[in-house]
């Protein structure tokens, strides 16, 4: 019964943290500037919200090493070192 | 600025209470926390949405005197006759639909002292923290001649509306012969590439609509933005046609007159068919008002919160800001937006700021399907926004055409996105 109670409240508590939204890493706030957070916008330039996270991992790494061909996104991803890449890969693969 | 005894005793007392009663404590168990934003740009919408989504309990009021934002991304296109006016109108139904209450006032006084702004009516908005986001203001009076009067000969079209149809229609009704002159002022000024977008664009219209006519741009300075990608395109596209007169070559110009519509530099005199004058700027009214800009016009800030430097509580972002290796461009003011929303969320619960990364991508068109860009990601660094070593740079200068193209189409894509974000 107890045990029951407490199993609720640690319910409880835990859907009150999901609604907080995490924070976004260092960075990852400006790339809905050119991703369309919003799925009514339309552009060229993909979604990444909710991609897994080793794919943008990869992504970024390969633009940064010039492996992947880009027109800014070489330039930008330039700017972020591994362990930032990793902080964003995995906020915006929890993104929506 | 003087209070009555009663008033200042009133004052004493609120300000004691509060201090006594610890509000950050408060903010927890009851009040909302108030934050105010005045200007309803692209830093000044994207902050108040981003506070929202960060800290929905925080009661955000968005104080803004126009009913319509009318952007200045892209209305060098409408001076070019490629775009239409209504394209760059958005509305703030979405941004009032997310909870947050839209004062649709000027806001005519800031006391840093009481944390309150004051309406143009007279009604006070109280704050626990400011975000001032007033983009520019023309500094009427720094260029002999140029005043508002003025502007209504030789348009400056830098605050995107009325100004930029009087200029559109201007070179509609000039004799295709005519000579067009830009007057382009010295750093810093809001969008450092704008006036040599909007040379090509008005290129482009008179080589396909009047070719026997001439644009000169008079600079009061030596380099600019993305400068060896402008020339190539303009030697490309535009031979014969376009001229670059820089400082060192007698560019600054020193004086208008109005009704002849003449620039007058240091070498000579240039009497135009139409004339565009893009002056000297500095930060919006209110941030003078409010006491954070400084001598330059400009307001220093916070790098990692865009707190400003003069006053406490206050916090400065877009346009109006020294953002250090920041430009003052509209990517720039939304990535600043998010940086400060998150910062002030955070300063609202006692919670300590964390260093930020921000980042700017900021396209031109040369032509309408000749596009080229400048990317950076920046960082606090001595105090400033500095640019991440080994980071960003302009679109390279040996790109073929299917580049070029290739971002002219991304330009209109970010124009979209963002102005989706901000406004949709």
């Amino acid at each position: 019964m107890i045990g029951r109670a407490l199993a609720a409240a640690i319910g409880i508590t835990a859907i009150a943290v999901a609604v907080v939204a995490a924070e976004p890493p260092p960075g990852a706030a400006a790339c809905s500037g050119c991703h369309p957070a919003s799925p009514r916008v339309t552009s060229p330039v993909p979604r990444i919200a909710g991609i897994d996270r080793a794919a943008i991992v990869r992504a970024m790494q390969d633009f940064r090493s010039g492996q992947r061909a880009a027109t800014v996104m070489d330039r930008i991803a330039k700017g972020f070192t591994d362990d930032e890449i990793q902080a964003l890969a995995a906020w915006l693969a929890t993104q929506k | 600025m003087k209070a009555t005894r009663r008033e200042f005793l009133k004052l004493g007392i609120a300000a004691t209470a509060s201090a006594t009663l610890l509000p950050v404590r408060t903010f927890a168990q009851g009040a909302a926390p108030r934050v105010v934003v005045v200007g309803g740009g692209f830093a000044g919408a994207s902050c108040a949405r981003a506070l929202r989504q960060a800290a929905p309990r925080v009661a955000v009021t968005l104080v803004e005197a126009n009913p319509t934002f009318t952007a200045c991304p892209f209305s060098n296109a409408v001076i070019g006759g490629l775009r239409e006016m209504s394209a760059q109108r958005f509305t703030y139904e979405r941004v009032a639909a997310d909870g947050i209450t839209l004062a649709r006032a000027l806001a005519t006084g800031v006391d840093a002292q009481a944390r309150s702004v004051t309406l143009a009516d007279g009604a006070r908005l109280p704050y626990d923290r400011l975000v001032l986001a007033p983009g520019i203001d023309i500094r009427w009076g720094a260029l002999p001649g140029y005043d508002e009067a003025a502007a209504a000969q030789m348009p400056h079209a830098w605050r995107a509306g009325e100004q930029t149809l009087l200029l559109r229609r201007q070179l509609e009704a000039m004799d295709d012969g005519g000579l067009v002159v830009i007057s382009a002022p010295a750093n810093p000024f809001r969008c450092p590439p704008g006036p040599y977008e909007r040379a090509s664009l008005i290129a482009h219209y008179l080589k396909t609509k009047k070719p026997r006519s001439k644009l000169i741009i008079l600079d009061g300075k030596d380099a600019f933005s993305k400068q060896r990608l402008f020339q190539a395109a303009w030697a490309e596209l535009y031979p014969g046609l376009l001229e670059w007169v820089p400082l060192s070559k007698g560019g600054n110009v020193t004086s208008v007159d109005a009704a002849t519509r003449t620039l007058v530099t240091d070498f000579g005199q240039h009497k135009a068919a139409v004339a565009n004058v893009i002056p000297p700027q500095k930060a919006g009214r209110i941030a003078e008002v409010a006491g954070v800009a400084d001598r330059s016009g400009w307001c220093p800030i916070d790098p990692v919160t865009f707190e400003s430097k003069l006053q406490a509580g206050i916090h400065v972002i877009g346009d109006a800001a020294i953002a250090g290796a920041m430009p003052k461009s509209a990517f720039a003011a939304n990535s600043q937006a998010k940086t400060c929303a998150a910062a002030v969320a955070r300063l609202l619960t006692g919670a300590a700021p964390s260093a930020p990364k921000l980042i700017n991508t900021c396209y031109s068109l040369v032509a309408p399907d000749y596009g080229i860009s400048v990317a950076g990601v920046y960082q606090p660094s001595s105090g400033q926004l500095a640019e991440v070593p080994g980071s960003g740079g302009v679109s390279p200068s040996d790109a073929p055409r299917a580049t070029r193209a290739a971002e002219a189409v991304l330009a209109e894509a970010w124009f979209r996105t963002i102005t989706g974000e901000v406004f949709g």
